[in-house]
């Protein structure tokens, strides 16, 4: 993807916490804190397992499969960004029990758009202007899984 | 409960007050503040030597701009209080948390009467630059974090669009329409209609509503509620002081501050939900009253949708079912069953944050809301507040 054909992004603070989430998409990995103690995922990320209080977690790729739970197509232009209408959704993580991103779902036209259809990962590559050395922050997007 | 362990019963809402209330007054927010408070003391029937405790929400906050026009430290200068208690902040409750800590204050003996306020100015705040001022990246070096961090990157700035996708869940789950959704907006305009203080009063039919421009499916234009100017305040007593004060005080029941799903917009558990139903149903475990007791009911409508998600809550109707509940307007409409937002809610009345619920639930209880007075003499009101991860409830009875 061309950095000209790039929407504006407000791009994430990126601290030690949350850069390997950010950072996935370089080698097409979606990745979430597992627990592993007990294999609970967490999200937003934490230093601390919800389920067992264990300490060690480490960041997990999944399959970057998601499933459509909930959106909206925004048509007020808050800000720059993409093309309006967009569409902004939340979608359940396949093998991440309990975890969900809010996302954009692209591929498809806004009309198409349907609670329940599968979804996969398709990362957004931005520049990280703070890191310029860096291959960027990779926005985690989504599109239809039978595109 | 045990009532004696209801120690919220304790404190009394003793006087109401409210400034000058319309879209871009140009007036300073302070001003507007003191004005609000000298009301509610003056409605009490104390002076301001008598206000020993102050609470607000949010506190001093320069961005959204308008969006805090005083904080405690403005008025407690300004009108040189002598405080025995006093808190301000964002992280409570809904934006009458701060009321429910008022009550609490009052109820273990740090103060005898607490005066509350919420004040915003965001038409003049935001001028003729609309909510877009509103939103953050000044600049393209700002970085999102916090809560935002998850949601700024994928352009979804604002409430409008967190909310939609609950509306949209809700649709999807229980084939709620936006015929139905229409009706909060409209049951707000028709009541805004008799309130000389409200922002949008000239007069709304469903197919205007259905025209409107769409902000985020399924909410339009009407779904949002209008930026405003104005403070309110509340004077939160102690029971036993009841013989000092000018009138009758409205008796507090029951309070609800319950978040028991995760505290936010996106990973909370039912997305049909929010948390208004822990609050809701903390706040009947603490009462000796019943959902069918409620006589009038203000809630919180920054989105009409959230309505929709505290009436479930309270239990005015069943899970799912505020589509039908509200389809038609004759439930929620002021000579109905369930008076809903008699001023005209945030929607048509004006934003004030919360606080214009509670003060319209007193208004209602004392019987003084002029042509909008929900007839048959109501004894019990609810007031709400908050939307998603945010909510803060409180029964309400007049004395006898």
């Amino acid at each position: 993807m061309s950095t000209a054909a790039l929407p504006f992004r407000i791009l994430p603070r990126i601290t030690d916490r949350n850069r390997f989430f950010w950072t996935g998409g370089e080698v097409g990995e979606l990745r979430f804190l597992r627990c592993d103690d007990c294999g609970t995922f967490v999200h937003p990320p934490v230093p601390v397992c919800p389920t067992c209080l264990g300490r060690s977690l480490r960041p997990h790729a999944v399959s970057g499969r998601a499933v459509l739970t909930t959106f909206t197509v925004n048509h007020h232009a808050w800000m720059p960004g993409p093309e309006l209408p967009y569409v902004v959704a939340i979608v359940d993580i396949d093998e991440a029990p309990g975890v969900r991103l809010t996302t954009n779902i692209v591929g498809v036209e806004p009309d198409a758009v349907q609670i329940g259809m599968p979804l996969r990962v398709a990362f957004e590559q931005h520049p990280d202007p703070d890191d310029p050395a860096s291959s960027g922050v990779w926005l985690p997007l989504f599109e239809p899984a039978d595109t | 409960m045990d009532p004696n362990d209801v120690l919220e019963r304790r404190a009394v809402v003793s006087g109401i007050g409210q400034s000058a209330v319309g879209r871009r007054l140009g007036r300073d927010p302070l001003g507007l503040t003191i004005d609000a408070c000298l009301d509610a003391i003056t409605d009490a029937g104390l002076t301001v030597a008598d206000i020993d405790g102050l609470a607000t929400y949010p506190g001093p906050m320069d961005v959204p701009p308008g969006f805090s026009g005083a904080g405690i430290v403005d008025v407690q200068d300004a009108l040189r209080l002598e405080l025995d208690w006093y808190t301000g902040g964002i992280e409570l409750p809904s934006q009458l948390g701060s009321v429910i800590d008022a009550c609490l204050a009052v109820a273990t003996g740090l103060a005898r009467h607490v005066l509350c306020f919420r004040t915003v100015f965001e038409a003049t705040a935001q001028g003729d630059k609309g909510r877009a001022s509103a939103m953050p990246g000044g600049g393209s070096t700002f970085r999102a974090h916090g809560f935002m961090e998850w949601v700024l990157p994928f352009a979804a700035p604002s409430a409008a669009i967190w909310v939609a996708m609950f509306a949209q869940r809700h649709f999807y789950e229980f084939g709620t329409t936006r015929e139905q959704l229409a009706w909060i907006a409209l049951n707000a305009r028709r009541n805004a209609a008799l309130n000389p203080k409200a922002v949008y009063r000239e007069a709304m039919t469903l197919d205007d509503y259905l025209s409107a421009r769409m902000i985020s499916t399924p909410l339009c234009l009407y779904d949002c509620d209008a930026p405003s100017d104005g403070s309110t305040a509340v004077v939160v007593s102690r029971a036993d002081t009841a013989a000092d004060l000018r009138k009758p005080p409205i008796s507090v029941h029951a309070v609800g501050s319950a978040l028991h799903g995760r505290p936010s917009w996106d990973q909370f558990d039912d997305l049909t939900t929010m948390a208004c139903r822990d609050a809701a149903a903390q706040m009947w475990e603490r009462a000796d009253l019943t959902a069918a007791d409620v006589d009038v009911a203000e809630m919180y409508d920054g989105f009409s949708f959230i309505t929709m998600a505290w009436l479930e809550a309270m239990g005015f109707c069943g899970k799912g079912e505020s589509g039908p509940f509200v389809d038609g307007g004759a439930s929620i409409a002021l000579d109905g069953p369930l008076p809903l937002n008699t001023q005209g809610g945030q929607l048509s009345g004006g934003r004030l944050h919360g606080y214009g619920f509670l003060h319209e639930a007193c208004l209602q209880l004392w019987g003084d809301a002029g042509e909008r007075q929900v007839p048959d003499d109501p004894e019990v009101a609810v007031a709400a507040a908050g939307g998603g991860p945010l909510a803060g409830a409180l029964l309400l009875t007049r004395s006898r």
